[in-house]
């Protein structure tokens, strides 16, 4: 690459918008700058008022913060759209089945296509998975695929959410929001609805009852509590699907299922929507020392006493290593070529993939195969010298714990600053939701904004922001 | 409803209840600072007890001065009766209960928190003092407005409900005892001026001083003040009322639920004894012993309630 990179920009091509952005432009050039700033203020205020905050990990003190929202939307057009979903679904079905075989006969080993080490002596599988079968067989309820875009066509998966995607409260909040503020524009541009997730969400939930479900399932979310940085998500799932919002010494096992201690005595609970990780699950068999599970927990789940959401074990399907495989498991379990591209991936494990990877650390993006949330991570273009240097060590130390990518040319969505309209880097996470019967799609996701110019980082914990995303009705 | 959850709302109201019986209490303290010319030392230690922190404020503090006490009831994070305090605790316990309540209810808590960490950050001057007093109350008024506007009246509505006469209860019975020493030469010798101020120290810490005369025609009577802040049941912050509110709400969770407990027996027992009092009986028993009973009372029908619907396990 030589001289400023381009990159491709979702609202302008040259000076005029691109097609979904028409009316949305027009709209804006007719705005006077300072309302809007205004406006952008307010929602501020929103926020904070509502008590959509999240915590800090590794801050100085339990400091609750808030995800700067920006009030430019993202917008796809409706074929844009249909496009990615259908690259979403196929990726999912292939995920579960993927899932399904890890955990049972393992016919992708059988075959070659993954080395058997990269799952035998891989953290995230959890051999107490063997041989068990999930209600209605599956694994993922709910997925998050982050997806980046490069160009009119081009639209790569970053990575896979398999274990507990977050981040879907502020797709909904996000569209509260603008709904509030600029009504006008929402009757000048049909934009599909998302406000029906938490529905879907139960529905979905609801169709992957176990076997010892009699009636109406009861369905709750086990959240580690307040102190969690995403608690307030948590709560408000809970709250908008009608469910109750458990933490896991409000549970315990009575008569062969996990039951809440209410008001009036233990109730049985169908399908827990667990956002706690695996390792604090069950304290009997996996970390003892958890104080977040229900000791007991897997046992009646392995005995079709309750579903957990996501199952357990779900994490060896979006492991950073094994992701650079995922083209091949698409097409091992639907029979077709993936529709949604990966990026290319450097396994460092590869003596002559970390040999390049060493020699072009500047150039690559690096990852820790287990990491999530952005630490840890190294962006050799932004590096300084001395934390090339630092990073070189661990990568030598720990090559297998690593992988490289190329530095993307992520495109851009303007956000208002100060000045006016200015383009950042954006990435996209849509939600899908998984049941026996049928995957579900919300059209759009979480567009999550780096809100430094020239930044290619979007996590809320590295000073990334998010926008509302619309997907139109073409 | 959950065990959790019909604590974190319990808990929620006793402490929102806690931010403004303290913010009262001030008020009242202040007063009598003010209209004696300069505060006394003893005045301002009474208002401590009364908030129950004698030992706590003793171990930070050498001598009971106005501002000292001011800051401390306010604003210190180590004194759990603080309005800071309180408020952070109520906020924190509506967070554990928040799919239990209405948007309205939680918009209402986590804006007084913010309000009110905003306005304590600093310490309160003088001149300002009776502002920020007045924004406590105000905050909590809406909390509750917003408690009574938009809440289903089920379970959660009795458990918040619950803590809130718990907590006043209590807090009323201390406001009584603490100034019963400090009036016990009073009842002997009825009717110096000075000791009328005490006793309308009383009224103003329980917002009863407007009611009071509206309803005597103005004559300062200490047993009359006592009889209207015990056993008045027009009286909202009266023990009577209170107690009648809790038995009441626990009757309402024994419909709902179809299930009597023993927490049931026990408010039936405080409401019979005090239904069948006369503020007679009660001086001649002796009100300090009736008080200290009455607050034993109602600490325990506080655990046993706890138990009764699971709180904690």
């Amino acid at each position: 690459m030589s001289g400023e990179p381009r990159f491709f920009d979702e609202m302008r091509s040259g000076d005029a918008p691109r097609p979904p952005y028409a009316e949305y432009d027009r709209w804006f050039r007719a705005e006077d700058l300072s309302r809007l700033r205004r406006k952008s203020e307010e929602a501020e205020t929103f926020f904070r008022r509502t008590g959509i905050t999240f915590n800090v990990y590794g801050a100085a003190e339990a400091d609750e913060r808030l995800i700067p929202f920006d009030i430019v939307p993202r917008i796809l057009s409706g074929r844009e759209w249909s496009r990615l979903a259908r690259g979403i679904e196929q990726r999912v079905r292939a995920i579960n089945a993927f899932l399904h075989d890890i955990y049972h006969r393992q016919e992708i080993l059988r075959a070659g296509r993954i080395p058997k080490e990269l799952v035998a002596q891989n953290d995230a599988f959890l051999p107490q998975m063997i041989g068990v079968t999930p209600p209605g067989g599956v694994y993922t309820h709910i997925v998050g695929i982050d997806l980046v875009r490069t160009g009119e066509d081009e639209f790569y998966v970053l990575e896979d959410n398999a274990r507990t995607p977050s981040g879907v409260s502020y797709m909904l909040e996000n569209r509260e929001t603008m709904l509030q503020m600029f009504p006008e524009l929402f009757t000048r541009i049909r934009v599909r609805p998302v406000s029906d997730y938490p529905t879907r969400l139960r529905r979905s939930l609801a169709a992957s009852a176990p076997p010892a479900c009699s009636g109406k399932p009861v369905v709750a979310v086990l959240t580690p509590g307040i102190h969690n940085s995403a608690y307030f998500e948590h709560s408000f799932l809970a709250d908008q699907m009608g469910a109750e919002l458990v933490e896991g010494h409000d549970l315990r096992v009575v008569d062969g299922r996990i039951a809440m201690r209410t008001t009036q005595g233990y109730q049985p609970i169908d399908v827990l929507y667990r956002r706690v990780d695996d390792d604090f699950l069950d304290p009997l068999i996996f970390r003892p020392d958890s104080l977040l599970g229900v000791p007991g927990v897997f046992d009646i789940y392995r005995a079709g006493g309750v579903t957990i959401a996501n199952a357990p074990g779900t994490g060896i399907a979006d492991d950073k290593a094994i992701y650079s495989y995922m083209p091949d498991i698409v097409e091992f379990y639907t029979g077709e070529t993936a529709l949604l591209q990966n990026v290319p991936t450097w396994r460092c494990s590869d003596p002559s993939a970390l040999a390049y990877v060493l020699e072009h650390l500047s150039e690559l993006v690096v990852k820790e195969v287990h990491g999530s949330g952005g630490y840890g991570m190294l962006v050799g273009p932004a590096a300084s010298r001395k934390e090339l240097a630092a990073f070189r060590e661990k990568l030598v130390a720990r090559p297998a714990n690593y992988i490289a990518q190329p530095t993307l040319a992520l495109s851009t969505v303007p956000i208002l600053t100060k000045a006016g309209l200015a383009p950042r880097h954006v990435d996209l996470r849509p939600y899908v939701l998984v049941s026996p019967d049928r995957i579900d799609l919300v059209p759009g996701g979480l567009t999550r904004v780096a809100l430094k110019r020239g930044s290619l980082v979007v996590n809320s914990s590295q000073g990334g922001g998010t926008k509302d995303t619309w997907v139109l009705e073409d | 409803m959950l065990g959790k959850t019909a604590g974190g709302l319990f808990w929620m109201f006793r402490y929102l209840e806690r931010s403004e019986n303290t913010a009262r209490l001030i008020d009242a303290g202040f007063r009598m600072a003010l209209v004696r010319g300069g505060a006394l030392a003893e005045e301002w230690a009474s208002v401590i007890d009364t908030a129950g922190a004698r030992a706590a404020y003793l171990a930070k503090h050498g001598s009971f001065e106005g501002p000292l006490v001011v800051d401390f009831l306010l604003r210190d994070p180590e004194n759990p009766s603080s309005v800071v305090s309180a408020i952070e605790a109520a906020r924190s316990n509506a967070r554990l209960v928040r799919t239990a309540l209405t948007r309205e209810v939680w918009e209402a808590t986590n804006e007084a928190w913010m309000a009110l960490k905003e306005a304590l950050r600093r310490p309160v001057r003088e001149p300002d003092l009776p502002h920020v007093l007045e924004l406590v109350r105000q905050r909590s008024a809406l909390v509750r407005g917003a408690l009574h506007g938009s809440m289903l009246r089920n379970d959660g509505y009795d458990f918040a409900r619950i803590g809130t006469f718990l907590e006043r209860a209590d807090n009323t019975a201390r406001i009584l005892d603490v100034k019963y020493y400090v009036l016990l030469p009073s009842l002997a010798q009825i009717g110096s001026s000075l000791d009328n101020m005490q006793w309308e120290t009383v009224l103003r810490s329980v917002a009863g001083q407007r009611a009071y005369r509206w309803l005597t025609g103005g004559e300062i009577m200490p047993m009359g003040i006592a009889e209207f802040v015990i056993l008045d049941r027009r009286m909202p912050r009266s023990l009577a009322f209170s107690v009648a509110k809790l038995a009441n709400n626990l009757g309402y969770l024994e419909r709902e639920y179809g299930m009597r407990h023993r927490c049931h027996d026990m408010v039936a027992a405080l409401h019979a004894g005090l239904s069948g009092q006369t503020i007679d009986a009660i001086f001649e028993h002796g009100l300090h012993e009736f008080l200290t009973g009455f607050l034993r009372d109602i600490a325990a029908l506080g655990l046993q309630i706890e138990q009764d619907y699971r709180f904690y396990g």
